[in-house]
């Protein structure tokens, strides 16, 4: 049986294991056996500390929502659409579990659909009125898939009439 | 500038948005001059990638010319024509140290089990992508290299993403000479895990999928024995009688979280997304494995969890190996062999489509029309 192989001996603290008093640790330690992929230059690793030489560090001049299992922000970080509206409420709720809870994933996706009304109410005030066909490649659909544009076609119009249909009945009873 | 514009699920549109600028002093700004739509896009696309935000713009996988430099980057000079990694990598924290640049610590924000991508999310980091005119690149002295005078542009492009994945999938199968390696997925990066298992002596490439159209291309390219899992009743007991009732000795996995072929999967994986994304490819790969195999996955799945079984992953002692493409590791090896002419990835492209029309691409690479494997996105005019 291979055991787990620890190269690096973790910062003793209190209550940690001194794996020197262990007899036979680490005897059958063999480099060449390592599963982790890229193969690690172990020869470049400074052992489990997060005091490497930082690059630069960025300023940003927006919002930027920050995992709570970061100890501090990475140097360089993205600025595209900062969180705004019901939805950046809702991913800065998000950010108060960390990636391991489901809770911060279901907020986000939450998050996610309440954005996309907000971007067709935000379409809708600056006077433009999307054009959900073409983004969603209508062009493409036509050129290559008639067959297949007809049949959803029909199945719409037939689902459309059915439900037509049942909401005129309901009013008359 | 004209950039991609999410805007919802399946809805993208192009929209003039503000030039990017450098922010840091170790940016480019690099004027796109050919990008792809990625199979991982589509997992965006279809809203399957938690905070993907409408204004976003993806493009993970692109190259083109530097035009402005940041005042720390020296290894390059504007009118460079690059490729440029889809990872963003520091090149100097615990883990790019040690050549893990697909897992960079000084790059994303919002998560740590994720570095940082272009265009990808802000799970991935926040970071606009290439599927534009310009795009910012971050840690330019690390990641970009100058394209060779003598490699064609569309082979470049593909070196920024699909050919070190599908290399770094056969990679970290551990092929072994004469092993039989099934690949689930024949995409662009199934096509080349496929072709790359050869580079590392197997002995046998079974190519799976549901397309006939990328089978019959797989079954050339690759070359591969290729099936279709809609003709097979199940494709594990198809696997393990096609393989002595052992299992393959390795299986990839690169489809992903948008896999077909389970209705449970597809409920619970694309419909209600209370999974990562459909994981039946992956489901597949574990089953048909040899006990003691390896399984292989560089399908990309979203960061909640996914039903998977576990317990045969115990019971047969198989090793899963797993990460983003280190792409930067792998880049002088890769250009080496398609230099030497051991693998063509420009092959792979079917469709080249002007940014302008970048919706139809979308739907027409996701609806699988027109024979699409790999549609790259070239500026208008260009």
């Amino acid at each position: 049986m291979t055991l787990p192989v620890i190269i690096h001996t973790p910062a003793l603290t209190s209550g940690a294991i001194d794996t020197s008093t262990i007899p036979g640790w680490g005897v059958d330690a063999d480099p060449l056996n390592d599963p982790t992929y890229p193969i690690r230059d172990r020869a470049r690793d400074p052992g489990l500390t997060s005091d490497w030489e930082r690059p630069t560090i960025q300023h940003p001049d927006v919002e930027i929502l920050q995992s709570i299992e970061h100890i501090r922000q990475p140097a360089v970080v993205g600025t595209s659409v900062p969180p705004s509206g019901l939805s950046g409420m809702m991913r800065r709720t998000a950010f108060r579990w960390s990636e391991s809870n489901w809770t911060h994933w279901l907020l986000l996706m939450g998050a996610d659909r309440v954005n996309v009304i907000e971007g067709i109410v935000d379409d809708l005030a600056h006077a433009r009125i999307p054009n959900i066909p073409a983004e969603m490649g209508i062009r493409s659909e036509l050129a290559h898939n008639k067959r297949g544009f007809a049949k959803k076609l029909a199945v719409g119009g037939l689902i459309g009439v059915v439900a037509v249909g049942l909401l005129k009945r309901r009013r008359q009873q | 500038m004209l950039a991609m514009n999410y805007r919802g699920p399946y809805r993208i549109r192009l929209s003039e948005k503000p030039m990017p600028e450098i922010l840091h002093p170790r940016d480019a700004i690099v004027r796109v001059t050919r990008s792809c739509i990625c199979g991982s896009d589509l997992h965006l696309y279809h809203g399957m990638v938690p905070d993907t935000r409408v204004g976003t713009t993806f493009g993970h996988e692109f190259c083109g010319v530097v035009e402005q430099l940041g005042p720390e980057v020296e290894n390059l000079k504007v009118g460079d024509h690059v490729l440029v990694p889809f990872n963003i990598a520091c090149g100097q924290c615990h883990f790019c140290l040690q050549g893990l640049f697909g897992n960079c610590h000084e790059v994303n924000p919002e998560a740590t089990a994720l570095g940082g991508i272009f265009g990808y999310s802000h799970t991935a980091g926040g970071y606009d992508g290439g599927q534009a005119e310009y795009v910012r690149v971050p840690y330019a002295d690390v990641g970009p290299v100058v394209i060779p005078d003598w490699m064609d542009l569309d082979d470049a492009v593909m070196l920024t993403d699909v050919v070190p994945t599908g290399y770094q999938a056969a990679e970290m199968g551990g092929i072994q000479k004469g092993d039989t390696v099934v690949v689930f997925g024949a995409g662009p990066v199934g096509l080349m895990a496929a072709r790359c298992a050869w580079l590392f002596g197997a002995g046998r490439v079974i190519v799976i999928d549901m397309y006939d159209y990328r089978l019959e291309f797989a079954r050339t390219y690759c070359p591969a024995e290729v099936y279709n899992f809609k003709e097979i009743d199940d494709v594990v007991v198809f696997l393990k009688k096609a393989t002595d009732g052992l299992g393959a000795d390795v299986a990839i996995d690169a489809v992903g979280g948008d896999a077909s072929g389970n209705a449970l999967h597809t409920l619970f994986g694309t419909k209600l997304k209370l999974e990562a994304g459909s994981a039946i490819a992956l489901h597949w790969a574990i089953n048909s494995v040899k006990k003691g195999g390896i399984v292989s996955i560089v399908g990309v799945y979203g960061p909640t969890g996914n039903m998977i079984p576990i317990g045969n992953v115990v019971n047969k002692g198989i090793t899963i190996r797993a990460n983003q493409a280190s792409v930067k590791r792998l880049l002088p090896r890769l250009i080496e062999h398609v230099r030497m002419g051991h693998i063509d990835p420009k092959a792979m492209i079917t469709h080249r489509v002007p940014l302008d029309h970048i919706a139809d691409a979308y739907h027409m690479f996701a609806a699988k029309l027109d024979g699409c494997i790999k549609p790259v996105l070239v500026p208008n005019g260009g």
